[in-house]
């Protein structure tokens, strides 16, 4: 469980951040929304303790304010949302310094088996310079997902901190990168993932918190959550919403007014 | 041992290049040979390999020449090159950008200064307290010196853990102007034997080395040779950015304090002994990220030897080229190196936003 408690942030001398509490569950994917700027990289950081934050992070019962940074690596690996790498290191190295940092520095073959999991399998040798966008995400990707193979370790389940994990991905490698957080959601992991593209968070999470101006607008299953006055409220348009029998809302951008 | 060695053939992971490192330690051994064998005393390599077996052995004359100058003066250039190789490597690491180098940055500069400082000002020092730290006060003043540009400058380019390479090295200007000016005013201040040590020192030549001079230097550049290795996996991780070096599970902070103490003792060391030696902290990691890949782990081991090797070989250099008289070293180095910062700068062009 991850539970975070009263988060206040500030960036620049500017309050960003004004109170949000939230839960997320193993076994289920959270998927946090919300307009551009609204603080959702924001609030991943200040869980994660990457900026200063005033409130309560607990993961699997443990506060990670004080918990040492190698603990919490075999806990929870982290996608970030820009992802730069100085020197000409190769995306094996790359996933291969995920795999030192977690349990599984010993298991032999996870290297291409995470690159095989986000569609890289014949990228290993490959300078990280020399890859296009999507791959670049795609290989951090792996990094994460070698550091916190095993969705369930000795500390309990374990976690995947994703921002915008499909950003800019195509349609077949959204679809790949979504089954994969369901996957590991589902064999008891729990997975975070800051999701700019409402249909695949219809799609795959089981929870929605939705960011506006850094407080928590709602939160609930992405039915409870999605409802036409919110993504007004939200995106300053009108959206065609529609329902598909299993996957839940859906919706059109063609169909958007001008509100 | 067969998972080892699967585990060393798999694709994208560069194994340990053995063939490198023998052909690295035969350079440094055949400098070494070469470096001892050589000079004006006429003390070759036949009289030496004979001395053994011959009863009278060497003559004292000979003995003075390879003990007392030939000797330390070895020693000297294989600590200098591998103090300045380690540092560039873990500077470059620190700042994620390969166009750090202790010289280039003010680094060098700042540590000059305070071994100006320490030559000239040192003479107002108490008698006894100079008495007890002696030979030191030169090392450790540059490495005080050193260590203080590197805060400033870290401080100064670094923001959010990232670095700006243009504030990068307009600091290091800055830093070297100031270092210039305040010795130009130490300078200024000195009496006649100091303004002797201090235009002997400021060549940066290793025709100084003593073995008094060698116990001072020694320690330091031996306490950041033994803790640069485990610095690296955290470099590693840190050319992610920091926060995922932190993810990562590495302590950022200790990292970058234990980085930023190793760049500035061994450039301090280096430069107290042999004034500025510019560019072997730059053209020693690039070549061999070239040749064998950026994981600081084999970068650091490899650079110390290549460092010593070349150094050991551009003195030999800079004392063959004009005999009997003797060019600057750091003028031989800074020939070479500064084209090849050129060149790096210019294949860098596009991806100067590090
Ligand atoms: N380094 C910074 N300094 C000052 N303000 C910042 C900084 N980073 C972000 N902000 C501001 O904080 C607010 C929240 O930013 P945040 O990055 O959390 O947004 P976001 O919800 O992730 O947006 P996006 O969808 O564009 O990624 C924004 O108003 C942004 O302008
Ligand atoms: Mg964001």
């Amino acid at each position: 469980m991850l539970e975070i408690t009263d988060i206040y942030a500030s960036l620049a001398k500017r309050e960003v951040l004004h109170g949000i509490s939230l839960t997320a569950k193993a076994g289920q994917v959270l998927a946090i929304c919300g307009p551009n700027g609204a603080g959702k990289s924001t609030l991943l950081k200040a869980a994660l303790g990457e900026i200063p934050a005033r409130g309560d992070v607990k993961l699997n019962g443990q506060s990670t304010a004080k918990a040492k940074a190698s603990d919490l690596a075999r806990q929870r690996a982290v996608l970030p949302q820009d992802t730069q790498v100085a020197f000409a290191f190769t995306v094996a190295e790359i996933v291969a310094m995920g795999q030192e940092a977690g349990d599984f520095a010993a298991e032999p073959g996870l290297i291409e088996a995470a690159l095989a999991a986000v569609g890289l399998a014949n990228h290993a040798t490959r300078p990280f310079q020399t890859l296009s966008g999507g791959e670049r995400q795609r290989s951090h990707l792996a990094r994460a997902l070698a550091q916190v193979w095993q969705p369930i370790g000795p500390q309990g389940p374990r976690w995947l901190f994703l921002d915008e994990p499909v950003a800019s991905l195509d349609l077949g490698h959204q679809l790949q990168v979504m089954r994969l957080a369901r996957a590991y959601a589902d064999q008891g992991g729990g997975v975070v993932a800051v999701m700019h593209d409402l249909n695949l968070s219809a799609m795959f999470a089981d929870r929605m918190a939705f960011i506006i101006d850094g407080r928590l607008a709602a939160e609930g299953t992405p039915a409870e959550v999605l409802t036409a006055p919110l993504l007004e409220r939200a995106y300053g348009c009108k959206v065609a919403m529609n329902t598909a029998p299993q996957s839940g809302p859906w919706f059109l951008p063609q169909a958007c007014d001008q509100a | 041992m067969t998972a080892l060695a699967s585990s060393r053939a798999r694709p994208g992971l560069r194994p340990v290049p053995y063939g490198l490192t023998a052909g690295l330690i035969l350079l440094v051994l055949a400098a070494s040979i070469l470096s001892l064998t050589s000079g004006a005393a006429g003390l070759g390599l036949g009289t030496l390999l004979k001395a053994p077996f011959s009863a009278e052995g060497l003559t004292l004359r000979d003995k003075v020449v390879l003990y007392d100058i030939r000797l330390p003066r070895l020693v000297m250039g294989l600590a200098v090159g591998a103090a300045l190789a380690v540092s560039g490597v873990l500077l470059q690491g620190l700042f994620r950008n390969p166009l750090a180098d202790p010289g280039i940055v003010g680094i060098g500069a700042g540590a000059g200064l305070g071994a100006v400082m320490a030559i000239v000002l040192g003479s107002f020092l108490p008698l006894w307290m100079a008495d007890l730290i002696g030979a030191h006060l030169v090392p450790f003043a540059a490495f005080f010196g050193g260590w203080a540009a590197t805060l400033l400058l870290y401080r100064a380019a670094t923001a959010g853990g990232r670095t700006d390479v243009a504030t990068m090295l307009l600091a290091g200007i800055a830093l070297g102007a100031l270092a210039g000016a305040v010795t130009g005013v130490m300078v200024y201040m000195a009496d006649d034997k100091q303004l002797r040590d201090l235009t002997f020192w400021g060549m940066g030549s290793l025709a100084g080395a003593t073995w008094g001079r060698l116990a001072a230097a020694l320690p330091l550049i031996l306490l950041v040779l033994l803790i640069a290795p485990g610095l690296a996996r955290g470099l590693n991780a840190l050319a992610l950015g920091e926060a995922q070096a932190a993810h990562l599970g590495h302590n950022v902070q200790s990292v970058k304090r234990r980085a930023i103490f190793g760049a500035a003792a061994a450039t301090g060391a280096a430069v107290a002994v042999s004034g500025g030696i510019g560019f072997v902290g730059i053209v020693v990691p690039h070549l061999l990220r070239l040749a064998m890949g950026p994981d600081h782990r084999l970068l650091l081991p490899h650079s110390a030897l290549l460092g010593a090797g070349l150094l050991v070989l551009a003195d030999l250099a800079s004392r063959s080229i004009v005999a009997p008289a003797e060019l600057p070293i750091g003028i031989l180095t800074a020939l070479f190196g500064a084209p090849f910062f050129l060149w790096i700068l210019l294949r860098q062009k596009g991806a100067l936003r590090g």
